[in-house]
């Protein structure tokens, strides 16, 4: 990742995309999230969903697989340009979750992050607090998450 | 035949007892490497020298657990329809390898909703602690959907 000095604000960072297996659905439904519309066909086509669909905490969790996967890409980039690369921290936390619509079996998300705001921490030396607005998007461009998240991120000094 | 617990049913203000649910290592590295292959969740000196201080969850794999806890102890045989989302959750402290949690769910309001009558929202204060020491792991608020059972 940037060092807090030198992140970009407001410009939206593509973080690749994965097609979501019907195999990865009703396993995340069975270990976290048991109800019938993420484990039973029959009981999922019944629903108001009309089909089986993910978990929401499944789709945060492939979210933070492609945002993880890129800043280790990004990571990659700043060594072979000679750059040290820096470390990103835990989260405090998330809000303004939404999960307008459903991921269905086979549906290829599209996850998209953009920097909104970032301050150093006097609670914290050396590190910052970085806020990124969230994005992922069916292969319709369908919106069927967003969310904000707070990230510690290294400072230079 | 049993009714499901619908709507109705359910209780503004009062706490629901989430149970526990230990949480082992293997269980961590497993998420952490599917999900959230950062240094801090899998390998133990990267995460004590991160503002972790020593190995913990994915903040992900926690509210993972989370929905399990709140499945089991609340939604199990009800006319749950999923959650719209959350207004909030905050990770309060690390979730560290063989803690067993503890959890709580209050509903702080509950109505039907305008334009559909047959779903009612329930928005939901759920809280995760660290069984032995009573220190608070997470807070969150829900906008749980729920069936209604005799739409008015």
């Amino acid at each position: 990742m940037w060092f807090l000095e030198d992140l970009p604000l407001n410009a939206r960072i593509s973080l690749g995309s994965t097609t979501v297996g019907e195999a990865d659905i009703l396993r995340f439904g069975r270990d976290y999230d048991p109800q019938p519309f993420h484990l039973d066909h029959a009981a999922a086509d019944a629903s108001h969903f009309g089909g089986l669909v993910a978990s929401g905490w499944h789709t945060g969790a492939m979210f933070m697989r492609a945002f993880v996967d890129y800043t280790h890409r990004l990571a990659e980039e700043m060594r072979s340009r000679g750059e040290v690369p820096a470390r990103l921290g835990p989260s405090p936390g998330l809000s303004d979750i939404r999960w307008p619509k459903g991921v269905y079996a086979g549906d290829t998300l599209a996850f998209a992050t953009t920097p909104s705001s970032k301050r150093p921490l006097a609670s914290r030396p050396g590190w910052g607090l970085v806020i990124f607005d969230n994005l992922a998007l069916n292969q319709h461009g369908t919106t069927v998450m967003t969310f904000r998240a707070g990230i510690f991120v290294e400072r230079r000094s | 035949v049993t009714t499901p617990r619908a709507f109705e049913d359910f209780e503004a203000g009062v706490d629901y007892d989430l149970g526990r649910r230990v949480v082992p290592a293997a269980e961590i590295a497993a998420f952490a490497t599917e999900f959230d292959p950062q240094p801090m969740h899998l390998d133990p000196e990267a995460a004590q020298a991160s503002p972790l201080g020593g190995l913990a969850a994915s903040g992900w794999h926690t509210t993972a657990l989370m929905q399990r806890m709140l499945v089991d102890g609340l939604l199990a045989g009800t006319t749950s329809m999923g959650g719209a989302g959350y207004e909030h959750v905050t990770w309060h402290a690390p979730l560290r390898p063989e803690t067993t949690l503890s959890g709580t769910a209050t509903i702080l309001d509950k109505r039907i909703s305008r334009s559909r009558p047959t779903m009612g929202l329930m928005r939901t204060r759920i809280v995760l602690k660290d069984a032995a020491t009573g220190t608070m792991i997470l807070e969150a608020i829900a906008m749980l959907i729920c069936g209604v059972r005799e739409p008015g």
